[in-house]
């Protein structure tokens, strides 16, 4: 990873006017706010999500002063490799995912009766109409899940693959980590897949014995 | 694409994804690296390229951080 010989003017104006011991101080965490606050809004925008009007500003005012609160605790692990601006707005991009993922359940789409088996071709853009096809691939796949992957990895693949809830949403529900989450499902497609080619139903890449 | 190579490549996992943590550790050294030389950044850091593209919501976080960008 770089280490640039130090920040840019702006960056170093930041850093100055975070300690606490700067005159200015509170003017730049003013301002600073001010910035958080313009950037988790852009951001809600930017994601078209299903939430509007004074709902929405409250999500980004709740990720602004989280995002706030984040930079201030790390901004002496802040080491210039990028502008403060870019380093301190991916809190901002954090809190927003959070706070999403957790806005989730308050609006969540009923679950659907059975049939989840049903809806992986869609998941995974199967030709609605290729039905033999398609039935033939869900059953496989479901195979595969019950008989390779733990009942963690089987439950977050349902919920996440099948059901289409949101990664983010199971883990601000659950109190996981993004990162665990990821590595679960990461995992169980690995899993499925070995055992998808250990069958013949899907061919060995190179490298990899049938 | 048939069925079983939309399977496939939905299944398909690559052993340098460097997940979830990893990524967005350097995703501001990241973001503006690409923004600046995107097939440098890629070949810098592969695994993080990788991993965006497997990975919805850090492709969310690093699409939108590459938006703030002047």
């Amino acid at each position: 990873m770089d280490r640039v010989a130090g920040p840019d003017e702006e960056s170093a104006e930041w850093l100055r006017v975070l300690d606490p011991a700067a005159p200015d101080h509170d003017a730049g965490l003013a301002r600073l706010h001010e910035r958080l606050l313009a950037i988790a809004r852009g951001e809600l925008r930017r994601r078209h999500v299903l939430v509007s009007g004074p709902e929405q500003d409250d999500l980004a005012h709740q990720a602004a002063a989280d995002a706030m609160l984040a930079i201030l605790a790390k901004v002496a692990t802040y080491r210039g490799e990028s502008r403060f601006t870019t380093w301190a707005y991916r809190f901002v991009m954090l809190e927003v995912s959070h706070k999403l993922g957790r806005h989730y359940w308050r609006s969540a789409p009923e679950a659907l009766p059975d049939e989840q088996w049903d809806r992986l071709p869609d998941r995974i853009g199967v030709d609605p109409h290729a039905r033999a096809e398609a039935r033939e691939l869900a059953a496989v796949v479901r195979a595969a899940v019950a008989e390779n992957l733990t009942e963690h990895q089987r439950t977050l693949f349902v919920e996440i693959v099948l059901d289409g809830v949101p990664l983010e949403a199971v883990c601000a529900r659950d109190g996981t980590s993004r990162g665990a989450v990821y590595k679960a499902i990461f995992d169980a497609r690995r899993k499925i897949r070995a055992a998808l080619v250990a069958n013949g139903y899907l061919p060995p890449r190179e490298g990899e014995s049938a | 694409m048939n069925a079983r190579e939309l399977l496939d490549r939905f299944l398909l996992t690559d052993s340098r994804d460097v997940g979830c943590d990893d990524a967005l550790a350097v995703l501001h050294v990241y973001v503006e690296l690409v923004a600046q030389d995107p097939d440098a950044a890629a070949a810098r850091y592969a695994g993080v390229a990788v991993h965006l593209a497997a990975c919805g919501p850090c492709q969310d976080d690093f699409a939108g951080l590459l938006a703030t960008l002047p």
